[in-house]
């Protein structure tokens, strides 16, 4: 009997997170990585704790942090896998990759769940 | 040679190159392969840092000044600034790798290549106009 394969739905998430993180991060990498710390903008904690509140806001992080991470994780995989040339070692890099995006999107939660 | 080969459970041997580990460093376009497929380890960076951002405003005022002090740190800001130089890598390939994914009729013509690639550029820019307008204060 044939077994159901995860991998249409791994490379699905892949994509999804590629558009997402395509479109997305360099913005947010943008600001908060560099125009915040360096003093070009000036967003208040106000401002952003008042952002965060918001359920939209943390549905919009909720899905742009998990699918980024299984964008990154699957990704990653493969980088291992050609790159390295570590094709013995696929169960161990795949429990590591995955097992990482799933601990990530599960603290995701977490800390979107105890926003104040 | 032996008349009857002695049954085993693996394929016979046969000649193969061993692929160097540093391949990618071959030619350029391997090295920007190799370079878009570390994009991920940046996209997971992102992703840690911004988790970090939300732990930190969910800790008041304080916390998030801690944040703002450790963001400005230069080892801080240099890798900031490498993963921005991946990600926008990540973001030009995705963009010019789409018109090869997504094949669009229009009139039973396909829709040509630089339309669908240009059409992306238009989006990422009114999606970064519109998430720098909100975080910026609207």
């Amino acid at each position: 009997m044939a077994k159901k394969s995860l991998e249409p739905f791994l490379w699905t998430l892949f994509s999804a997170g590629g558009v997402l993180a395509a479109l997305l991060i360099p913005i947010h990498l943008f600001l908060f990585g560099l125009a915040v710390p360096l003093g070009w903008a000036h967003p208040s904690y106000e401002h952003l704790l008042s952002l965060l509140r918001h359920p939209a806001t943390q549905g919009y992080f909720f899905v742009l942090c998990t699918l980024a991470l299984f964008h990154s994780a699957h990704r990653f995989r493969y980088t291992l896998y050609d790159g390295l040339q570590i094709k013995h070692l696929n169960e161990v890099i795949n429990v590591l990759c995955y097992g990482g995006a799933i601990v990530g999107s599960v603290w995701t939660v977490y800390l979107l769940w105890r926003i104040p | 040679m032996n008349q009857t080969p002695i049954y085993t459970e693996f394929h016979s041997r046969w000649y193969r190159r061993r692929t160097s580990t540093y391949w990618w460093l071959r030619r350029p376009s391997y090295l920007a392969f190799i370079l878009r497929e570390l994009s991920s380890l940046f996209v997971a960076w992102f992703v840690i840092f911004t988790l970090v951002q939300i732990q930190a405003l969910s800790q008041g005022a304080e916390g998030y000044q801690r944040f703002q002090d450790w963001s400005k740190q230069p080892v801080v800001l240099i890798v900031n600034l490498i993963a921005l130089f991946f990600v926008v890598f990540h973001a030009i390939t995705w963009f010019k790798l789409a018109p090869q994914a997504m094949v669009i009729r229009l009139h039973g013509k396909r829709v040509p290549a630089a339309w669908i690639a240009g059409s992306n550029y238009v989006v990422w820019a009114l999606a970064s106009a519109l998430v720098a307008w909100i975080i910026l204060g609207g």
